[in-house]
């Protein structure tokens, strides 16, 4: 009956009968109208809000590459390794696709990171986008789940080493963890199992996860609006009488489509030029032991995880073992993620944007941010990397020493924040953007 | 009963096909959670494997692969033998307490002979292969080292009777594999006298 009640598309010239047709049996155009066309958003997005554009820009980006990757790729721990070498040596093309697949993946949590910066500096995760929130926050454990999985494919001594101490982890959790970790590996060893489960994990598990959550975090997102650096809510402003839209608000399309555009062209030659110069960033991006195939009987001098988990590694490392069980660290790493499910929550201030919150709160922010990559940069390094304390403090690591201070930093800017977020000074949000 | 009310003598039913249908849906998850666990080929892979020890020299060890994992075999010398009595104060476990080993190996040196110890080269905290370092080795281990292995994952110390210092991340001295000599020079590794 819907059918009927349409009106027939005008303005797509020559288009116009097809989108009429389709149109009358699917919700194509009240599709894009309330999804991106005539979305209304504030007319003031800085630079922070390119991020979230950009990480669906390199989601599309790692599917399209992991797709051909997988056309030459065997997940058989007797050929993965050379498969890969295969690909950046005999396929056509195939070593622009790896080094597009690799970069992808550092710059994801570049623009994750980025984007979730954005949500603790303006608030965007208060009142009424928790929901919204919560969905970005599964997509990061899920993409964090995802970029674990796809490290063991290149079967490299990193990969193996990397699979084989985070899959130990889990056997620490009491009374279950010894059978839970021989499940998780299917085997005794990481072996040819595990890497054949963690490439179904890869290529088909989370992915589908990944998209399913990428719809709910949009779908969110257009129904409470976009917060913004002021933190003004434009629903709440009075309408303008020729537009019938907020006074601050603007249509998504052409405005952002065209602001989300450039952020593509810019960060496109960011990319290219570390895909082309610096694939493997000095070791960061691609960890030369991986280089190495993977050898079960031999364990690197030096194992450290990928950039963007290092903080949480660091965070692992820095507790020591109680009662004769690492589980004590495996805790704090999995709290030190999950505590920031929380967020909407544990923020107490009046306002949300940090332009209106006082010296508190800004402090707060600027040691989380110190604290986050000091921890990220210890995680890359051996516990030795800055010496020890002389006797007087045990002759202790300096660098355990400084992640258990970091760790305990970046607890209390958490379990603070109810307390110092409501005593901080403010200031009244304006009515108007400015 | 009028076409408004809502008839709910069904109700009972609709929640106890809901209820069984749950049923349903948790047992067929059965087989794919089971799936996951190792498969018959992986659990039978255990098979004993044979070392010959004939060329390995006193202060030398060997690596040999057993269900995937590294095994150790180390001629143990005088001094490295002196260096596990050494640190038999600075071990969290000196008499194997903790279950790491056969019987036959619940001892002193653990291991059936004193100058052969096979001990499996998996770090008990998260599974990395830990490196040989000699008695010599006092530049990077410090003043007191009198010899045994060092985990690079993080930093778990264990003597050469794989026993793990105190104060290491590690809570467990390294597992003494079964395994059993066939004359002097060869050692079979997964199976004793008792049997696979």
């Amino acid at each position: 009956m819907a059918a009927l009640d349409k009106r027939p598309i005008t303005g797509a010239g020559p288009l116009n009968g097809v989108l009429t047709w389709i149109d009358a049996r699917f919700p194509l155009i009240s599709l894009w109208e309330e999804q991106w066309g005539k979305y209304v958003a504030p007319k003031n997005f800085n630079f922070w809000y390119y991020f979230g554009s950009l990480s669906a820009f390199v989601l599309v980006l790692q599917i399209v590459t992991g797709i051909f990757l997988t056309m030459n790729y065997k997940p058989d721990a007797a050929q993965a390794f050379a498969s890969v070498e295969y690909i950046m040596r005999d396929v056509w093309g195939g070593w622009i696709i790896r080094y597009m697949h690799s970069t992808g993946a550092s710059a994801f949590f570049i623009c994750v990171y980025l984007h979730m910066f954005r949500g603790l500096l303006y608030g965007s995760y208060r009142k009424p986008r928790e929901l919204l929130w919560i969905f970005g926050m599964l997509i990061y454990l899920s993409l964090m789940a995802e970029a674990f999985f796809g490290y063991l494919l290149p079967w490299g001594q990193m990969s193996y080493w990397g699979a084989q101490v985070i899959v130990n982890l889990f056997s620490s959790i009491p009374f279950i963890g010894e059978d839970l970790s021989i499940w998780i590996r299917g085997d005794y060893v990481v072996s040819d199992a595990t890497l054949n489960r963690f490439f179904a994990f890869h290529v088909i598990a989370i992915p589908l996860v990944l998209l399913g959550l990428v719809a709910a975090h949009l779908m969110a997102l257009h129904e409470v609006g976009s917060s913004n650096p002021d933190g003004v809510e434009i629903k709440k402003q009075p309408k303008d009488p020729q537009t019938g839209l907020p006074l601050d608000g603007i249509y998504s399309h052409p405005y952002y489509t065209v602001k989300d555009a450039l952020g593509v062209v810019v960060f496109l030659i960011v990319f290219s030029a570390i895909m082309f110069f610096l694939p493997e960033m000095g070791g960061y991006f691609l960890e030369y032991n991986n280089f190495i195939p993977a050898d079960p009987l031999k364990t690197p001098p030096h194992i450290a995880p990928v950039w963007y988990f290092t903080p949480y590694y660091s965070i692992l490392r820095a507790i020591p073992p109680l009662f004769n069980s690492q589980f004590p660290g495996v805790l704090a790493m999995g709290l030190a993620t999950m505590i920031l499910f929380l967020l909407p929550w544990l923020d107490r201030s009046p306002v949300k944007s940090i332009r209106y919150k006082g010296p508190l709160f800004k402090s707060a922010l600027a040691v989380f941010v110190i604290v986050f990559l000091i921890l990220g940069y210890l995680g890359t390094e051996p516990t030795n990397v800055w010496g020890q304390f002389g006797p007087w403090l045990a002759n202790a690591d300096r660098a355990t020493v400084v992640a258990r201070i970091c760790t305990a930093l970046y607890f209390l800017f958490f379990f603070l924040m109810p307390w110092y977020s409501r005593r901080d000074r403010w200031q009244p949000e304006p009515a108007r953007l400015t | 009963m009028s076409e408004h009310e809502v008839d709910k003598s069904k109700r009972g039913l609709l929640v106890a096909t809901g209820v069984l249908g749950g049923v349903a849906g948790v047992a067929a998850a059965v087989p794919f959670v089971g799936s996951m666990f190792p498969s018959e080929r992986a659990k039978a892979a255990g098979a004993p494997v044979e070392a010959d020890i004939s060329k390995l020299g006193p202060g030398e060890m060997q690596i040999v692969e057993w269900r995937g994992r590294p095994v150790w075999i180390v001629k143990r010398t005088k001094e490295m033998l002196e260096g596990i009595k050494k640190s038999d104060g600075k071990v969290s476990d000196p008499n194997s307490e903790v279950p790491q080993q056969p019987a036959y190996a619940k001892n002193e040196f653990r291991s059936i002979k004193p100058e052969i110890a096979v001990l499996e080269g998996v770090c008990t905290h998260l599974g990395c292969s830990p490196q040989f370092k000699s008695v010599e080795a006092k530049g990077d281990m410090g003043q007191d080292w009198n010899g045994g292995f060092f985990c690079p994952c993080h930093g778990s110390k264990f003597d050469f009777a794989g026993r793990v210092f105190a104060g290491s991340p590690a809570p467990k001295n390294l597992e003494v594999p079964k395994y059993k000599f066939v004359g002097d020079t060869k050692i079979v590794i997964g199976e004793d006298t008792k049997g696979a």
